[in-house]
């Protein structure tokens, strides 16, 4: 499989007022197009932070990050985001919220008939297409979220980089749209990395599950293949002895070797 | 007074003959006047009272449903009234509710009537304190709210300007009066330059707090979405600081509105400010008394107005 993102040993150090913090310290992982991943780990070991440096958000301070051979040199629509809280512009439509990414994708090369079908059928992908006129303080959280999610798959990106997408959702909500996923990675083949703390949607929607040790400096510590047959459902997963053996090695990581000490 | 015979001397306007002339005139005018008021307010009367009667089930509900919201400032108002009523029985140099009504039914029955440029209606005097405001503010607004977003969106440039205006934001605004007369050489441009110097300051500093504001969520989206600066702005940055815009729009009108009375004595001409302090040289207590209350009652406006623009952009609540 092709690798879409190389990251070579990269380190992330920022300065703080109380002297230089190392967040990150020698990340090797390369993402192959197709596959999905997860980020897991305690809060605070720099997840999300090496999402951001996937997403150009942040520049690392060591190593380097390459995405389809060329270096990452800052943020691109050929890296989706979905933020953790939607991130939804207020006063735009769930339409035009979505409409904005497509139009600046695609404006240059498509007609209006075009984009405005984009824009539509992203919204249908994550069935919202009733939504459409509806104002972000209008909709659920999950349905926000999903609005997210559409804008980020409207754009077409080579990988779909999302951030706790589910952290702030109810459970019953969290399971529905998890589900979605599932489904919609499943129909698009698109390449993803998820920032995640919930050990179940990590064994549910990845191939392989990057486990990062403590920070400050941390690090990968132990990488996780999935091999469960897709499409993964559920309900069947949940009897099944091998989700239950991914699910105890991410456990056993988490809770055995990298114990978090109260803080 | 003093301030305006030195005023009036510069200029070369002749104040004193101005107020004479408006002496002889003003009796004659607000006598016939109240004649056409009274027939005024008894058709008024007579055509309200038939709606009234058919819908008498609705209005008493309705007059249930508001009566809640509507009586007590109505009560807070008559208080004030019955407060006002009793400190003037006795008599004295303050006319009472009665008197200052029975003028202002005078003075409203003909808002709008020009008689010499020191004498004109009242409609005709809040109007082009209005227009003076307007354009004062309107230029402030030109130049304070672009300035507003240079100052938040570039530190360097906070950091230069914020001594400055720390500096000059607290001057009364009557200080600004001679530096526009002197400059200037007219009393009117004056008036607007003042009105110009002291409302800018909210508008700078509310629209750079804004602008400093703007949630870093949204400007990631911009980012990742690659947007073009012109999208940032219209999409984004705009958006998002409109609210705290509006709100130094409207603490801007407030000062604006404040600055003008003063502006207005010292200048002369026509103005709301003006007419208050004519109409002490001609000790008529009582139409001092109802340009107080019409300066409140523009203002109020001014700023509920504003209040609902401000309610309509704001996005933060929802």
């Amino acid at each position: 499989m092709k690798k879409i993102v190389r990251i070579e040993n990269v380190g992330q150090t920022f300065n703080t007022k109380n002297g230089p913090f190392t967040a990150l310290r020698g990340i090797n992982l390369d993402i192959h197009e197709g596959e999905s991943i997860s980020l897991i780990g305690h809060s605070g070991c720099g997840k999300s932070t090496l999402l951001n440096l996937i997403a150009g958000l942040t520049l690392p301070s060591s190593g380097v990050m390459l995405c389809d051979g060329r270096e990452i040199a800052g943020p691109g629509p050929e890296r989706a985001v979905v933020f953790q809280n939607h991130s939804l512009l207020p006063w735009l439509t769930c339409y035009d919220n979505v409409y904005l990414a497509v139009d600046r994708v695609f404006g240059a090369k498509e007609g209006k008939a075009k984009l405005r079908q984009r824009t539509q059928d992203a919204l249908a992908l994550v069935g919202l297409s009733h939504a459409e006129t509806k104002f972000p303080h209008e909709i659920s959280g999950g349905m926000k979220q999903r609005v997210g999610i559409a804008r980020a798959l409207s754009m077409e990106p080579r990988i779909l980089l999302m951030d706790e997408p589910f952290g702030a959702l109810d459970a019953l909500t969290r399971a529905m749209l998890q589900d979605e996923l599932v489904k919609i990675l499943a129909a698009t083949r698109a390449t993803m990395v998820m920032v995640t703390h919930d050990v179940d949607e990590a064994v549910l929607l990845s191939d392989r599950v990057v486990m990062l040790t403590n920070g400050p400096a941390a690090t990968i510590g132990e990488i996780l293949e999935v091999k469960l047959d897709r499409p993964r459902d559920r309900l069947a997963l949940a009897g099944l002895p091998e989700f239950a053996g991914y699910r105890s090695a991410i456990m056993d990581f988490l809770y055995k070797k990298q114990v978090k000490r109260a803080a | 007074m003093t301030a305006t015979a030195t005023f009036d001397g510069a200029m070369g306007s002749g104040g004193a003959a101005a107020d004479a002339r408006v002496a002889d005139l003003k009796p004659l005018r607000s006598a016939a006047d109240k004649g056409e008021a009274m027939t005024a307010v008894a058709e008024v009367e007579t055509t309200a009272v038939e709606p009234v009667v058919r819908r008498k089930g609705r209005a008493a509900a309705w007059l249930r449903a508001v009566g809640g919201a509507v009586l007590p400032p109505v009560a807070g108002l008559a208080l004030l009234v019955g407060f006002w009523y009793l400190a003037t029985l006795k008599g004295g140099g303050i006319p009472g509710p009665v008197q200052t009504w029975d003028a202002a039914v005078a003075i409203f029955s003909d808002p709008f009537y020009r008689a010499g440029p020191n004498d004109q209606g009242i409609g005709w005097n809040v109007l082009s304190s209005l227009q003076r405001v307007a354009i004062g503010f309107g230029i402030a607004a030109l130049v304070g709210i672009p300035a507003g977003f240079m100052l938040g969106r570039f530190a360097v440039l906070a950091k230069m300007m914020n001594p400055i205006i720390s500096l000059l934001r607290p001057v009364s605004p009557l200080a600004w009066l001679p530096i526009g007369l002197l400059v200037f050489q007219r009393a009117d441009p004056a008036a607007t330059w003042t009105i110009f110097i002291c409302s800018i300051w909210p508008m700078i500093l509310n629209t750079a707090q804004g602008v400093t504001r703007v949630p870093q969520d949204y400007l990631n989206v911009a980012r990742v979405l690659n947007l073009s600066e012109w999208k940032v702005f219209t999409k984004i940055l705009f958006p998002a600081v409109l609210p705290y815009m509006l709100t130094g729009i409207r603490l801007s009108i407030g000062t604006a509105w404040l600055v003008i009375v003063a502006a207005e004595m010292l200048t002369g001409g026509v103005g709301i400010g003006f007419w208050v302090w004519d109409e002490w040289n001609n000790l008529k207590v009582e139409h001092i008394i109802i340009a107080i209350f019409v300066i409140g009652t523009v203002g109020l406006i001014l700023e509920q107005a504003l209040m609902l623009a401000a309610r309509r952009f704001n996005y933060e609540d929802r």
